[in-house]
């Protein structure tokens, strides 16, 4: 089972495989990826440099270019493919029908693997990318419960990486267009997920005011834990209950390390970690639990137990510091 | 331009929901979408009766599209999904690229639905060459972006816009109108048939922001194109699908067809919006 760390720039990098990642996966400077934050992302330059020092350690690079070209601007999307392609990364990591088709043609060699934009949850879906575009490997959406995990695995041609630990996306990833109501901004073509400038933390009469493009997201007291604001973790009012809650979901994290043996068990390569966007803290304090729990698990199956060390600091870099198993167990759904 | 009624997206009682379609096919509207498209605990209406109230809307001189599911998840759900797929008689509306592969393999042609990521005029010709007859535009793409799509060329299949309606906004594993009503999604008791137009979420301001439908969220205010209707047509584009939220939606779409351009039956005026369209929030009103 590969360890999939994320890397928001060279020193996360260098920090994930020290720390024990199997691979990692970064983002261009530029709108080919949904994680688009300033600051954030690599250079070509820089790609090459995180190439030459993944493969010196013996680990895998991949190249996620997963938001989806814009008319009369495909060359940019166009152009990232040929640059993972001479910079020599393991696999890219793509959502879009017309990349896929792009990159199938003209580098066959080159590795694809199904982005979690691209929303597959269903043999259908895999056989038709696998067919069409030879994808290696697809990304689940976190929308399936562990049963339907284990369904899927015993009839997918592809092989299937699965979000472990990380911010919990509630919605079919790739088919939401919550933030682009509220912002304009649409997380599929370029945009971030509740993109920083629109988001304003106001004070008021003793409250925290979280907004999105002015709209109200949520109002807390002054010194309550709150995550990044996004639409779906807002707290609002219906016409029956007229306080308000966390009607779609809390902030909180996913965390999946119970379910290790059962995602070994269902045959799942890889294992991926959110969070491109956070710090190299993050990576680090991440990446190490989840070494030393795979490690545990792999010297003996039959043994393993998460051990409340690891949940604890886990539980220090999660939203809200509270984590979830989401839509893998049932009763979160 | 045509009009074009899309799927219903609520769960209704099947008397009402017959009755609706009993209208629709005394209405002018030449082009019906059926089917459920958001959750498959929803069992008022079973393959059989949406494939009743197809061949009594096509006996009507409608034509009639089948749509399918829009997040598939178990795999008995792929499974009822190729059956629909493989109907013998009517095109279906793919929701799910599962859908579309479900299609190609049969060699059947297909419509592509508003949730499928058609982002570019390369992804909707591979999709054409697959079956693909016409596509309902992404709900957060704008008139700037289908202009450029069909000034590099001619499109060889139909586009649909989808102009009246609240908005398919997300979509989750999690029921939320269950969750809300203290249910577990497994002993939900189909509760969002309590909701006929989906549950309304305001922001702590009071300002409507979102319409809970089951494991569907949606915009709490409706997307009212009518005024673009010109626009569209200059453009090429083939249909202007109303949304169905009551019999008004069916009244609605006859108006148009009757080329009466400022409809003012939209229930909440102040909650209507058309900023994906002008490339701005899609709540704004331009």
């Amino acid at each position: 089972m590969e360890l999939l760390c994320p890397a928001g720039n060279l020193a996360s990098l260098k920090i994930a495989l020290n720390a024990g990642a199997d691979a990692v996966y970064l983002g261009l400077k530029n709108d080919t990826n949904a994680r688009s934050f300033a600051g954030l992302n690599f250079t070509p330059k820089k790609l090459q440099q995180a190439a030459e020092y993944t493969k010196k350690l013996g680990k895998k690079l991949f190249l996620t270019i997963n938001t989806f070209p814009k008319p009369g601007e495909e060359q940019r999307w166009y152009e990232a493919v040929d640059i993972a392609a001479s910079t020599g990364v393991d696999a890219l990591i793509v959502a879009d029908l017309s990349l896929l088709d792009y990159a199938h043609s003209r580098y066959p060699h080159l590795p694809l693997h199904l982005s979690v934009q691209a929303s597959a949850t269903n043999l259908g879906a895999l056989q038709l990318y696998k067919e069409e575009f030879n994808i290696e490997r697809a990304v689940l959406p976190r929308v399936l419960s562990m049963k339907q995990v284990r369904d899927l695995s015993k009839v997918t041609p592809v092989d299937l990486e699965v979000f472990a630990f990380g911010s919990l996306c509630i919605m079919a990833e790739g088919r939401c267009h919550l933030s682009s109501y509220v912002t304009g901004q649409s997380p599929n073509t370029g945009g971030s997920c509740s993109p920083a400038k629109h988001v304003r933390w106001q004070e008021q009469d003793g409250a925290r005011l979280t907004r999105l493009n002015e709209v109200l997201i949520d109002k807390s007291s002054v010194d309550e834990q709150m995550g990044y604001p996004v639409v779906c973790k807002g707290r609002y009012t219906t016409q029956d209950n007229h306080e308000p809650t966390y009607l779609l979901e809390s902030p909180t994290s996913l965390n999946t390390l119970s379910l290790l043996p059962e995602l070994a068990k269902a045959n799942v390569v890889s294992l991926k970690i959110e969070g491109r966007q956070r710090s190299p803290a993050y990576v680090e304090q991440v990446t190490s639990v989840w070494r030393r729990a795979i490690d545990t698990y792999l010297d003996n199956p039959d043994q393993y137990q998460t051990q409340d060390e690891w949940n604890r600091a886990l539980s220090k870099v999660s939203e809200g510091q509270t984590t979830t198993l989401g839509a893998y167990e049932r009763t979160w759904q | 331009m045509e009009v074009s009624l899309g799927p219903l997206l609520y769960c209704w009682p099947k008397e009402k929901v017959i009755e609706f379609y009993r209208a629709v096919a005394d209405s002018q509207i030449p082009l019906v979408y059926l089917g459920e498209t958001i959750c498959s605990r929803r069992r008022e209406l079973k393959f059989t009766d949406y494939m009743d109230l197809a061949h009594m809307l096509k006996a009507s001189g409608k034509e009639v599209v089948l749509s399918t599911l829009a997040l598939l998840e178990a795999p008995s759900e792929y499974t009822e999904l190729k059956k629909q797929v493989n109907n013998g008689e009517f095109t279906i509306e793919a929701n799910d690229m599962g859908a579309v592969q479900a299609a190609k393999e049969l060699g059947l042609p297909f419509i592509c639905g508003p949730t499928i990521n058609n982002y570019n005029l390369a992804s909707l010709k591979k999709l054409h060459s697959w079956g693909m007859q016409r596509f309902v535009m992404p709900v957060e793409l704008s008139k700037h972006w289908l202009d450029k799509v069909i000034s590099i060329e001619a499109p060889a299949f139909e586009i649909e816009v989808f102009g009246h309606g609240f908005m398919p906004l997300a979509l989750s594993a999690r029921c939320f109108t269950a969750r809300h009503k203290g249910l577990a999604k497994d002993k939900c008791q189909t509760i969002c048939i309590s909701n006929p137009k989906g549950l309304l979420a305001q922001t702590q301001e009071s300002e409507p922001l979102l319409r809970l439908n089951g494991i569907q969220t949606q915009s709490a205010a409706c997307i009212d194109l009518s005024s673009e209707r010109s626009d569209m047509e200059k453009m090429g584009v083939d249909y202007f699908r109303v949304s169905p939220s009551g019999i008004k939606s069916v009244e609605l779409a006859d108006k148009l067809l009757n080329g009466e351009h400022e409809p003012q039956i939209h229930t909440d005026a102040e909650l209507s919006c058309n900023g994906y369209w002008h490339q701005q929030a899609g709540f704004n009103r331009v």
